[in-house]
């Protein structure tokens, strides 16, 4: 048997061509302003920038390690701005600009990666969680806390991010089974971004990753996922279903990830040569500007306004993440449980102690 | 006082506490319609409904994990792991999510939920049912673990355990199940986590240890009056542990026996003794002995179990060992 995994059946949901060509599908109308047009572009540029500009100070040794999320933008900017500010985000590790969008400042989302804080935002304060390390293992956070969204009767929903590599473990298709047979009001958004470190689409599954969704008895939607109108159309359908308890979706988002895994992975080595420059063709960005070019939703003052916001963005991420203060050695020992215990506290006491003979 | 069995107090914890606290809930597997696989949710779907105690679907990983994100939307969730050997399914959402949420968020979150799960051994349930691994949840900063030998404190701890902010693991033992005992009924009987308690007390030796090895421990020491006079230490917690408590006892009688049925390489007892030594080094006036299954897995055969797990008359010779060796 073989089957394509390129996108190329009726179910493909793309709304915006690589050239910039509205698309017309009935069954999903977008509600949206010229503004809000314009935003999505903004939106794209301006986390680009964060991530290029984050990118750059891993490499200038002010970041221990960056995930970037070249390629993704689309993706994360159209699932993201489809959200309610009251909807609960589970990233995983690279949703930099799903965290944008939620209004986390991006020099919070440095503090991990330059080693000043262990999770780095206050994940309530925005509703956008922790990133996750342990790959897929949010999924599981994601279904229990829409259950408890369920269970209050709140008209929330819960978005869980993952990968293709992730979707081989074994806790997102458990995460999959404990949704769909509570109705969870969960969205599974996987960004299927084509590779995991090295390893291609082909060594995680052998039918693409949406048809895995029937199986588990939720719907699963394919979405051209460098396609910011698509996204935010599909992500909208989805959100609305868990709103109205109709429960889970699984969303595959077909992207690429333009850039490494993280800055300690050369994807050079693992790719074939003419990968990237096909997918450039097919950029999140260059398509949205074409979109507002032809339709005349935007003039070249506004993207000089654009660019120039980026610009003084980027310089405000590299001067506030060179002034992150280190956290006092003490501080080693905060949180580490919610109450009292006599163990933390006595080798706190022996540090301080030890800290307190060099004054 | 009334007489329960230990499962019932277990039972009497959870109805309590689903009575006082509406977030508080229950998932696993048969804990619901069932009543739980050895009986100790019964009746509580039925008087809590299918919300608050709910089966689910067979994996514990996701069962833990729901229960922490459960936990982050303002539940507070008992969940059960139906045996010991089970919680390695569990291991990453254990170890390292509901342990590490508190210090990753700046304490922003807690993780405010009981995994109970229960100890096969001694009951013929073999390599991979009959495991204690007490051990590997001690180790890791974050978790509480906590064990009962009496029914008083499987209701007094397993309550405690409920209305803690931070993630506890209530290891409960088969061997005991059926075991009676008073409880007080007091709604707010709570045994304190972190607390050892003096089972018996003695001024030769202090046998130290938790769940169902607390009771041979118990006729070891009743079987050496009047020749030795056996303190028994019955730790309950393992983290927090309760180390003034352990730390009197070996001031007083200079001698140390640790008794568990974890594997003694890399178990609990090297801990304790290390702390001993540690602490308590002018008063010891013998090496401390540990009292432990062979670094093998558990044994099927119902013989070979019984030459596997700490018996009676092994406490009783590493006691008289200790005492033989007193300068």
């Amino acid at each position: 048997m073989s089957v394509s995994m390129e996108p190329e059946s009726p179910g493909f949901v793309q709304l915006l061509t690589p050239e910039g060509e509205y698309v017309e599908r009935s069954e999903l109308s977008l509600d949206l302003t010229e503004d809000d047009h314009r935003e999505f572009y903004r939106d794209l540029v301006l986390i680009r920038r964060i991530d290029t500009e984050a990118t750059a100070l891993q490499r200038q040794g002010e970041l221990g390690l960056w995930a970037p999320l070249l390629g993704q933008e689309a993706a994360q900017v159209g699932s993201a701005r489809a959200l309610q500010a009251h909807d609960y985000v589970f990233p995983s590790y690279r949703e930099h600009g799903v965290a944008w969008c939620r209004g986390v400042d991006p020099v919070e989302l440095l503090r991990p990666f330059r080693g000043t804080s262990h999770g780095g935002w206050e994940p309530r304060e925005k509703n956008f969680h922790l990133y996750t390390t342990s790959v897929g293992s949010q999924t599981l956070h994601a279904t229990g806390y829409a259950m408890g969204v369920q269970r209050d009767g709140a008209e929330s929903a819960v978005v869980v991010y993952f990968g293709d590599g992730a979707a081989s473990q074994g806790d997102v298709n458990e995460a999959f089974t404990f949704a769909s047979v509570f109705n969870a009001p969960v969205v599974f958004f996987c960004q299927n971004n084509q590779w995991a470190i090295s390893e291609p689409l082909e060594r995680q599954t052998r039918i693409p990753l949406h048809r895995r969704a029937d199986g588990f008895g939720l719907p699963g939607v394919w979405v051209d996922g460098n396609d910011v109108l698509a996204v935010y159309a599909v992500t909208s359908w989805a959100l609305r279903a868990a709103r109205e308890g109709r429960g889970p979706t699984l969303i595959e988002a077909h992207t690429y990830r333009m850039g490494a895994h993280t800055t300690s992975d050369d994807p050079t080595r693992h790719r074939p040569a003419g990968e990237l420059a096909d997918w450039r063709l097919k950029d999140p960005i260059e398509r949205v500007k074409s979109f507002l070019r032809k339709n005349r939703l935007a003039e070249a003052d506004f993207f000089t306004a654009v660019e120039a916001e980026s610009d003084d963005l980027a310089d405000r991420i590299r001067k506030d993440c060179r002034d992150m203060a280190d956290p006092e050695p003490l501080t080693l020992f905060d949180d580490v449980y919610a109450e009292r215990h006599p163990l933390v506290e006595e080798e706190r006491a022996k540090l301080a102690d030890y800290l307190a003979s060099f004054e | 006082m009334p007489q329960l069995k230990y499962w019932q107090a277990i039972n009497q914890a959870m109805a309590e506490e689903l009575e006082r606290d509406p977030a508080t809930c229950l998932l696993g597997e048969d804990v619901g319609a069932a009543g739980g696989a050895f009986g100790a949710s019964a009746k509580l779907q039925e008087r809590f409904g299918e919300w608050r105690v709910r089966d689910t679907p067979i994996s514990e990983a996701t069962i833990v994990g729901a229960a922490l994100g459960a936990s982050m939307s303002g539940l507070r969730p008992i969940v059960e792991v139906m045996f010991f050997d089970f919680m390695a399914v569990a291991m990453d959402q254990v170890v390292n999510q509901a342990a590490k949420i508190s210090f990753m968020s700046a304490g922003k979150y807690h993780a405010p939920m009981v995994v109970r799960t229960m100890a096969g051994t001694g009951r013929g349930t073999g390599p991979q049912h009959g495991q204690n691994l007490e051990g590997w949840l001690a180790h890791v900063p974050g978790l509480k673990v906590v064990w009962a030998s009496e029914p008083a404190d499987a209701k007094g701890l397993l309550k405690s355990a409920i209305r803690d902010d931070d993630p506890v693991v209530v290891i409960e033992s088969l061997a005991l199940w059926s075991r009676r005992g008073e409880v007080p009924e007091d709604p707010d009987h709570l045994v304190p986590i972190g607390r050892a308690a003096i089972r018996r007390a003695g001024r030769d030796v202090t046998v130290v240890s938790w769940g169902a090895a607390v009771h041979r421990a118990l006729a070891a020491a009743a079987e050496l009056e009047p020749e030795v006079d056996v303190e028994v230490v019955d730790l309950r917690s393992l983290s927090p542990l309760d180390r003034e408590g352990l730390f009197a006892s070996v001031e007083k009688t200079g001698r140390l026996v640790v008794v568990h049925e974890a594997v003694g390489s890399f178990g609990p007892g090297a801990e304790i003794a290390s702390l001993a030594a540690d602490e308590c080094f002018d008063a010891l006036r013998a090496p401390v002995r540990r009292v432990t299954p062979p670094f093998a897995p558990v044994p099927f055969p119902p013989q070979l179990e019984k030459a596997y797990f700490p018996q009676v008359t092994d406490i009783v010779a590493a006691v008289r060992d200790v005492t033989r060796r007193a300068a």
